[in-house]
């Protein structure tokens, strides 16, 4: 390491413990404490990156989380592998690997630099303007571009890393733990509010924690060595709650906010293993104190992306924090005043100053007077018109600013260096306090905007809140936080300060060159490769609305959301546009503030936590009995149950087969089952199912259609009387939530006066259903005490009964058009009794059946599905089922809509059924179907809505939906598809047993 | 995501609760009596209001009780929660 580009040592940097990385394959050292940015820079190296668009090299830009340039790849080709980092935030470890994205072969000799040559073919717009084309074409430009596209390589391993969710409630939440943030907590904790302190750094203290300045002191010390003093108070103070190296992503509405708690990034490999790598908190605070701090500008001139220029803020921070020196001859170039800090830290440091640039006129401040009194030679009034050097700068030509600031005149001068510090001032950050839903305010003097109205109980305080000078924030933070409080006094009332006040501002958003703008590279968004040129020719091309523009030139749509840019593009569109900046606005600020990994986002809902599931009372069986599962809402339901060797298609014609030749068992538990008790049950079901139920006898079972208001078929099922005010409804099986929630609606808020009380019962019960010709035979042998003569027991009826003394019901019911009984028991109950029904079956061949072959045997029998044959969009007369409409109910929801001009209309889609022309040949669900194939476009009818192979028919047998079909019975039409056209006829949906012999065989 | 203060639970997350679309809608008493022009307004038609909106709320995973709620959709101020055949307590 060359040690001389470490200048000093930092109370942040441990000296003693030396890191050793890899960056780009090759091995360097730094020290605990260094990010690779400032263990880079400590090693000599500026150029990291290669840039999006015209490949130019770049360098680190920042020392923060708003770094454009610097990111990088880290721990290449592994399963922890992430792109996009910024070199600038990630703190160096033992065994990092690190390595430039965007550049091939490598970061100093890219072949993508082509693209800067030929950058006057690629101005903003290009792709849009280019690849238009023939249209037909897009495919293959697609594949190209879409190849060059992105930055670094996202991982194709799982995530290996833990992360979880945790929820926080507090009073008081301050975010950033600079000087504002640090006074806010206290004063908040001390006032017995519970508080919480958020920061994204590894230490508190924002940049005041590295001030050693003679023009910033608070009670004649350094303003850090005051602060140091109070972040060490701290940890005595009850009720505040501390976290480091915590970004905030998102701030909702009600002061809802979530924040990434970063646990082992900072960690050496070894020292990660099994532990949570990332934590997201969902943080709910009373109130909320923004002290976000405020972000510095860069300057906008030609050529202004080289490696080795950096913010003047940040070379501040790379030596006063880290100890580093970012380069040997430095030049800094600024508006502002802060520069001149920079610029006289580094001199009492030994550093040299090649010169300072500054395009006011010459400031009679105590700072600047300071600098000229060291000897350091500023330029004021002069401009950067171009820089030189490929790989990193060598040298700035200047020249002086006409009075306007829109030209230059004068000679040229030129100036050696190797690091250019740019200043153009400070932009709040505001990005949390807009996502909110705060309004900002422009402030012409600083031009910046500000916070102006509060959408929830928050505050901004600090330079986020425009205040940029020691003794100002401090004024107004006694001021505020005791409104926002609501508190007589703070601890900081009697601080003494000595703080410089600018007083003198120049604004220049674009700075002029002696080069016409055409020729010129005046970078706005780095990451994005968007140049001021590209701004310019979005507005001639007719683009007004600030957020129009950011998309077409993608200014501001990096990683980085341009957090450096953003300001100049507002500007430079305002100048250009002569819109002024507070009527402008900005483009919207979107969460999260910084990158969140997927990883962060899910916590643990990963694998087979991803989603909950249910499982029914017998599931093990199902398992231990090689079943296949299928998803039903949430259930996981038996789908079928192979045998060795045998397909799906094979299983189902197996179950479909025995079922109806000898006795088959369905797993019926996760049908919905809702417990309706009250006087006026009768009545309720009146309402809501479209058939009468006033006269259901006791003991009897009844099918049920429910619509919603609309007319439209929205859930069936079988509903039995218990009791003179009892029944039990089934509803289907992912309907079952909302069936009972719509039910609740109509009760609480259209019919309070009905006595009518629901409980959903659905996993109270396990429900067995027995059926085929032998599933007498069966219920016989397992509930012997019980009458299943066809006259004590016949078909949709009812009966209580007991199994080993535990009671049960006892549905006569059919879903098959078998005979068949639904054994309804406890649930713990369920397997023992579903195995005494195999273990009685035996005999019977009793198969056991899943889902599909369920689907296969009703719709032999065109029993509809809700949700499969029907989409919402189907009146029961759609469906044919006019018998289930009550002519004599005065009403029922969804009656009214059944005559409605559209409900009438006789070309409606139909459900029929659908028989091929070739038995064998089965449909595919979704088909459409045409009646001619000739005439262009092909008008179509409907579709498959059910297709199975029937092996009790012996024939491919089918449901769909079609126009006007119930007058089409026997009507040749066709399913065309990818290779042939399929000819079919409209048939009866009801394939099977059309006069239900088979319920009392 | 809001704070809704349930009538009946107090203060929950919004998590807890789902909308259920305009407020003070009755259904008609005697549906077949109207026209299809008057059962398409009771049908279709909301209102889709920038400012104070009465909506409908359950605390779906609570009591599962439904009630009334006065929302400013322009910054998701809630004004007002009350009971079901409640009067709005704000005009």
């Amino acid at each position: 390491m060359p040690k001389n580009l470490r200048i000093n040592s930092s109370n942040f940097i441990d000296e003693t413990t030396r890191v050793s990385f890899k960056f780009d394959g090759k091995t360097y050292y730094g020290f605990k404490g260094d990010t690779l940015a400032s263990a880079l820079i400590a090693n000599g190296i500026h150029l990291v990156a290669r840039s999006f668009k015209y490949h130019r090299p770049r360098g680190i830009m920042t020392a923060g989380s708003e770094e454009p340039n610097a990111i990088v790849q880290i721990n290449g080709n592994t399963a922890y592998t992430e792109p996009n980092v910024r070199a600038t935030e990630i703190e160096i470890y033992d065994g990092l690997e690190a390595s430039s994205q965007n550049c091939w072969p490598n970061v100093n000799f890219d072949i993508g630099g082509i693209n800067n040559i030929l950058s006057p073919l690629l101005p903003a717009g290009f792709y849009y303007k280019t690849f238009m084309w023939p249209a037909s074409f897009w495919e293959k430009y697609e594949y190209f571009i879409r190849k060059s596209a992105g930055l670094g390589k996202s991982p194709t391993k799982p995530d290996p890393d833990l992360y979880e969710h945790k929820y926080i409630h507090c009073d008081v939440l301050v975010i950033g733990g600079g000087i504002s943030g640090i006074m806010a907590a206290k004063t908040a904790a001390e006032n017995n509010y519970k508080t919480l302190l958020l920061d994204e750094k590894p230490h508190l203290g924002g940049t005041t924690i590295y001030q050693s300045s003679e023009f910033n002191k608070i009670n004649n010390q350094y303003s850090s060595k005051w602060l140091e003093n109070e972040i060490s108070n701290l940890k005595n103070i009850k009720n505040l709650e501390i976290k480091t190296r915590t970004s905030v992503a998102a701030y909702h509405g009600y002061n809802f906010l979530l924040a990434r708690e970063n646990l082992t990034d900072h960690l050496p490999l070894n020292k990660k293993k099994d532990k949570i790598r990332q934590r997201l908190l969902k943080i709910r605070a009373k109130k909320v104190i923004a002290a976000t701090g405020s972000i510095e500008r860069p300057l906008i001139f030609n050529n202004n992306d080289r490696p080795g220029i950096i913010l003047s803020s940040a070379i501040k921070k790379y030596s006063d924090y880290y100890g580093v020196v970012c380069g040997k001859e430095n030049i800094l170039f600024t508006n502002n005043d802060s520069a001149y800090e920079t610029a006289i830290s580094l001199f009492n440091k030994g550093i040299k100053i090649n010169a300072i640039i500054d395009i006011r006129e010459k400031v009679n401040s105590e700072i600047t007077n300071h600098a000229e009194k060291i000897g350091i030679k500023i330029y004021n009034s002069y401009t950067i018109v171009d820089t030189s050097g490929y790989r990193r700068i060598k040298e700035v030509s200047i020249m002086k600013l006409s009075k306007d600031g829109q030209s230059v005149t004068g000679s040229k001068i030129k100036i050696k260096c190797n690091c250019l510090g740019i200043s153009g001032g400070w932009t709040p950050a505001v990005h949390l306090f807009t996502q909110s839903g705060g309004k900002l305010k422009f402030d012409n003097e600083d031009n910046v905007f500000i916070p102006s109205k509060y959408p929830s109980d928050q505050i901004s305080i600090g330079s986020c809140n425009g205040e940029f000078d020691l003794n100002t924030i401090i004024k107004n933070f006694n001021q505020n936080i005791k409104n926002f409080l609501g508190i007589d006094k703070t601890s900081f009332e009697d601080l003494k300060i000595n703080s410089t006040k600018e007083i003198l501002k120049r604004n220049i958003w674009l700075l002029p060159s002696d080069k016409a703008i055409g020729k010129c590279k005046p970078f706005v968004d780095f990451q994005n490769d968007a140049t001021a040129k590209d701004i310019k020719l979005a507005l001639r091309e007719g683009f007004r609305s600030i957020e129009h523009v950011k998309r077409y030139t993608t200014t501001g749509m990096g990683t980085d959301q341009g957090k450096l840019g953003n300001m100049h593009a507002l500007g430079i569109i305002s100048d250009t546009s002569g819109v002024k900046m507070s009527d402008l606005g900005t483009t919207t600020f979107r969460p999260p503030y910084t990158p969140l990994t997927f990883g962060t986002i899910v916590g643990r809902n990963v694998g087979e936590f991803f989603d909950i599931f249910r499982k029914t009372p017998i599931h093990d069986w199902h398992v231990d009995n090689n079943a296949e599962f299928e998803n039903v809402g949430q259930w996981k339901r038996a789908w079928y149950y192979p045998k060795k060797g045998e397909s799906m298609f094979d299983a189902v014609q197996r179950e479909s087969k025995a079922a109806r030749d000898g006795a088959g068992i369905l797993d019926a538990s996760t049908l919905g089952k809702i417990d309706i008790q009250g006087s006026d049950a009768s009545e309720f079901l009146n309402r809501v199912y479209t058939n009468a139920w006033s006269k259901l006898a006791i003991g009897k079972c009844r099918y049920g259609l429910m619509l919603n208001e609309d007319g439209m078929v929205y859930d069936d099922g079988v509903t039995t009387r218990l009791n003179e005010n009892h029944y039990i409804m089934t509803t289907t099986t992912g309907g079952a939530a909302t069936v009972l929630g719509k039910l609740e609606d109509y009760l609480q808020t259209e019919w309070p006066e009905l006595d009518v009380y629901l409980t959903s019962v659905t996993d109270h019960f396990a429900t067995i259903s027995v059926c085929g010709p032998n599933s007498k035979k069966i219920v016989k042998k397992v509930i012997p005490d019980l009458d299943l003569s066809d006259e004590e027991f016949p078909h949709m009826s009812f009966k209580n009964a007991k199994i080993d003394n535990i009671k049960c019901r006892v549905m006569r019911i059919s879903f098959t058009g078998e005979q068949s009984y639904e054994i309804n028991i406890q649930a713990n109950f369920g397997k023992s009794v579903w195995e005494k029904c195999m273990e009685a079956g035996k005999e019977f061949n009793i198969t056991p059946y899943g889902t599909e072959t369920m689907h296969l045997l009703r719709a032999e029998k065109g029993f509809i599905i809700v949700g499969q044959d029907t989409d919402a969009t189907l009146t029961p007369i759609d469906l044919q089922m006019n018998w289930i409409v009550s002519k004599k109910k005065y009403d029922f929801i969804g009656k009214r809509s059944l005559y409605r001009s559209d409900t009438i209309r006789e070309d409606r889609k139909q459900l029929v059924g659908i028989v091929t022309e070739d038995p064998r040949e089965v449909l595919e669900e979704g088909a459409q179907i045409v009646a001619d194939v000739s005439k262009k476009p092909v008008e179509m009818l409907g579709h498959i809505t059910s297709s199975y192979f029937s092996p009790n028919l012996n024939k491919s047998i089918a449901l769909g939906v079609v126009k006007g079909g119930k007058n089409m019975l026997g009507k040749k039409l066709f399913i065309p598809m990818k290779n042939k056209i399929i000819s079919v006829h409209v048939a009866d949906p009801v394939f099977l047993d059309k006069e239900n012999k088979r319920l009392n065989a | 995501m809001f704070i809704i203060n349930c009538p009946y639970c107090g203060e929950r997350e919004q998590s807890e609760f789902k909308a259920g679309g305009e407020a003070h809608i009755e259904r008609p008493k005697q549906p077949t009596e109207l026209s299809d022009d008057q059962w398409a307004e009771y049908l279709f038609m909301r209102k889709n209001i920038k400012g104070i909106q009465f909506e409908r709320w359950v605390h779906v995973h609570g009591c599962r009780k439904w009630f009334n709620m006065v929302r400013d959709t322009t910054n998701d101020q809630i004004h007002a929660v009350y009971k079901m055949g409640e009067k709005p307590p704000i005009k």
